[in-house]
């Protein structure tokens, strides 16, 4: 951001801000370097007393482990699979339904569009119980259909898109129709590629959420097959006594990935919360 | 967005293929809304009324019954204590340190990014995958938190084993998965202060604590009252920490807390009206909540 420093001895200057955002970001930083030295360690080396801190050697046993255990790479593949559809699928109805309310005059309009703010004030655990008999009904139980379609979320992301596209110029959309563009053409051609920010500020928000979706997917399947990431890593931890170890071995693969993906792309992240989180 | 002026039948035939293009654009949305919310709310208050159950078929109409047995059941007051004490803790800890932090970030200093990316890393991991660290670090006998502890010459601790600090251990992780969002919040508004307040309250001749209790505190406090309120209203909602590192409620049910109570009513227990009816009391308790932040919400400060 800043990057002309107003003094090269910023560190003299706020001698106490440094140490104490040193001391609290060790904090923050910590667990993870915890987890990827523990992935390296022997049972010996956890069991140990005192515990050891550093492994006594670094091999990938670990993370061999994880793949004997447990399906690991099925819990994986069904998180990706599951995520990336809804988030596309989300993705789309949301910036159709943003089209329409931003730029397109139709009857019922606010009362449509206090209908979808409506669904914002009800928490997941009100509908979930109702969604799950009605998804059961229906024979979902086990399905990516039932993992995936009851999980969208379509109102918040239409409201970030929405947002984005009220600051389109009327003046494009009149000029594209002077032009003989249908509103499907103006959409295509006019509202996405212009809002690639907002449409992938609001795609990254609607992955993440469904990457960490817990209790929809915990309550729709049974079969060990159909689990995905979030639930999968819980068969790891035993009542008699967790081999912590392992655990930390998948931990590492299951976060690491959303890190680098999140350190290349922080400002956008950064976005996604300040936009969403002040604008509703 | 009003309709453009224009003439006579132009604008009738612009309205009419607006009409017809918002039928196709809404029509998706439209679908969602009433399958994954109208009609399950709908459900969920019909639910409510029976003694619906997830094995039996039979259901009849009971009347106010669901509801007066779940306010009458000690453990929804327990899971509700236990809810407000977790609330009132967590969001007092997370918002003073939150803003302590993001006041300390907004200063001109070096590893600027490093600190943020570092506050905020957290946040993006999934919940599941970062309880699970946090659970061995509760371990009692080979945890490294109790090894700290020994090493300082404090005693050890039992963590998530023992009924004083099992909620204790739990709103300690949640603060540290959760306060990057509160000081990103906290630094967007800080930085959307113009730096003219600030020259101008310095030229009077005020403290750099002068500066920030009389013109940035109260420039923020739209933000704050923001944060505040999402803060009482997703404490109401949580669930995955506590369902991941406190399987069964934690010793004495200590980590029970609302959504494991409907959780546990509807799907452990196979209870559905009951749990329906008490998922509809937290849904009243969030909504009186959403309604009182709308309020303050309004009074948006404009820096025009």
């Amino acid at each position: 951001m800043s990057k002309h420093l107003r003094s090269r001895h910023a560190f003299s200057r706020y001698p106490f801000t440094m140490l104490f955002l040193l001391i609290s970001s060790a904090f923050m930083i910590f667990p993870f370097v915890w987890m990827l030295l523990s992935a390296f360690k022997t049972p010996a080396d956890v069991y140990n007393y005192p515990p050891k801190w550093i492994p006594s050697s670094f091999k990938f046993t670990n993370y061999e482990e994880v793949f004997k255990k447990i399906p690991f790479i099925r819990f994986y593949a069904n998180s990706i699979f599951v995520s990336v559809v809804q988030t596309v699928l989300q993705i789309a109805i949301s910036a159709m339904g943003a089209f329409a309310f931003a730029k397109l005059e139709f009857p019922l309009k606010n009362k449509l569009f206090a209908f979808m703010q409506s669904s914002l004030f009800v928490p997941e655990i009100v509908t979930i119980i109702p969604l799950f008999l009605l998804a059961a009904s229906a024979g979902l139980i086990d399905t990516y259909t039932g993992l995936i379609i009851p999980g969208l979320n379509c109102a918040f992301t239409t409201l970030l898109i929405m947002s984005f596209f009220q600051t389109i110029p009327n003046e494009l959309i009149d000029a594209a129709k002077v032009d003989g563009c249908g509103y499907i053409r103006v959409f295509l051609e006019i509202m996405l590629p212009n809002s690639k920010t907002a449409i992938g500020t609001a795609s990254l928000f609607a992955f993440l959420t469904h990457w960490r979706s817990y209790m929809w997917p915990l309550i729709i399947t049974n079969d060990v097959k159909m689990r995905t990431l979030p639930i999968g890593l819980k068969y790891l931890v035993t009542e008699t006594g967790t081999e912590y170890q392992v655990l930390m071995a998948a931990s590492v693969m299951a976060i690491v990935p959303v890190l680098i993906v999140y350190m290349l792309m922080e400002k956008e992240f950064v976005q996604s919360i300040t936009l969403t989180g002040l604008k509703t | 967005m009003s309709v453009k002026k224009k003439k006579g039948a132009q604008v009738y035939s612009i309205k009419k293929e607006q009409h017809r293009a918002a039928a196709i654009f809404v029509t998706p949305l439209l679908i969602t809304l009433i399958l994954l919310f109208l009609l399950p709310v709908i459900l969920v208050i019909i639910m409510s009324f029976t003694n619906w159950t997830m094995t039996s078929t039979a259901r009849s109409y009971v009347g106010f019954r669901n509801f007066v047995f779940v306010l009458k059941d000690p453990r929804f007051w327990k899971a509700f204590k236990n809810t407000a004490y977790y609330t009132a803790l967590k969001l007092v800890l997370d918002t003073g340190l939150a803003l302590f932090i993001a006041v300390l970030l907004d200063r001109k200093i070096h590893f600027r990014r490093f600190f943020r990316i570092a506050h905020f890393a957290p946040v993006v991991v999934p919940i599941t995958a970062s309880s699970l660290i946090w659970l061995w670090f509760y371990d009692p006998g080979i945890g490294p938190l109790n090894q700290i502890l020994n090493f300082l010459g404090l005693p050890s601790m039992q963590w998530l084993y023992s009924e004083k600090t099992a909620m204790l251990s739990v709103i300690l992780f949640s603060i540290w998965k959760g306060i990057g969002y509160n000081i990103i919040l906290f630094l967007a508004g800080l930085q959307s202060i113009p730096e003219s307040y600030l020259e101008a309250a310095r030229i009077d001749g005020a403290s750099e604590r002068q500066v920030f209790f009389k013109v940035k505190l109260p420039l923020l406090s739209p933000v704050t009252s923001f944060i505040i309120m999402m803060g009482i209203i997703n404490c109401f909602k949580v669930f995955t920490e506590v369902d991941v590192m406190t399987p069964n409620h934690g010793p004495l049910e200590s980590t029970l807390l609302m959504v494991s109570y409907i959780y546990d009513q509807s799907f452990t227990r196979g209870k559905m009206g009951r749990g329906a009816a008490s998922s509809l009391i937290l849904f009243l308790i969030i909504f009186a909540f959403t309604m009182i932040q709308r309020r303050l919400g309004r009074k948006e400060i404009s820096f025009d």
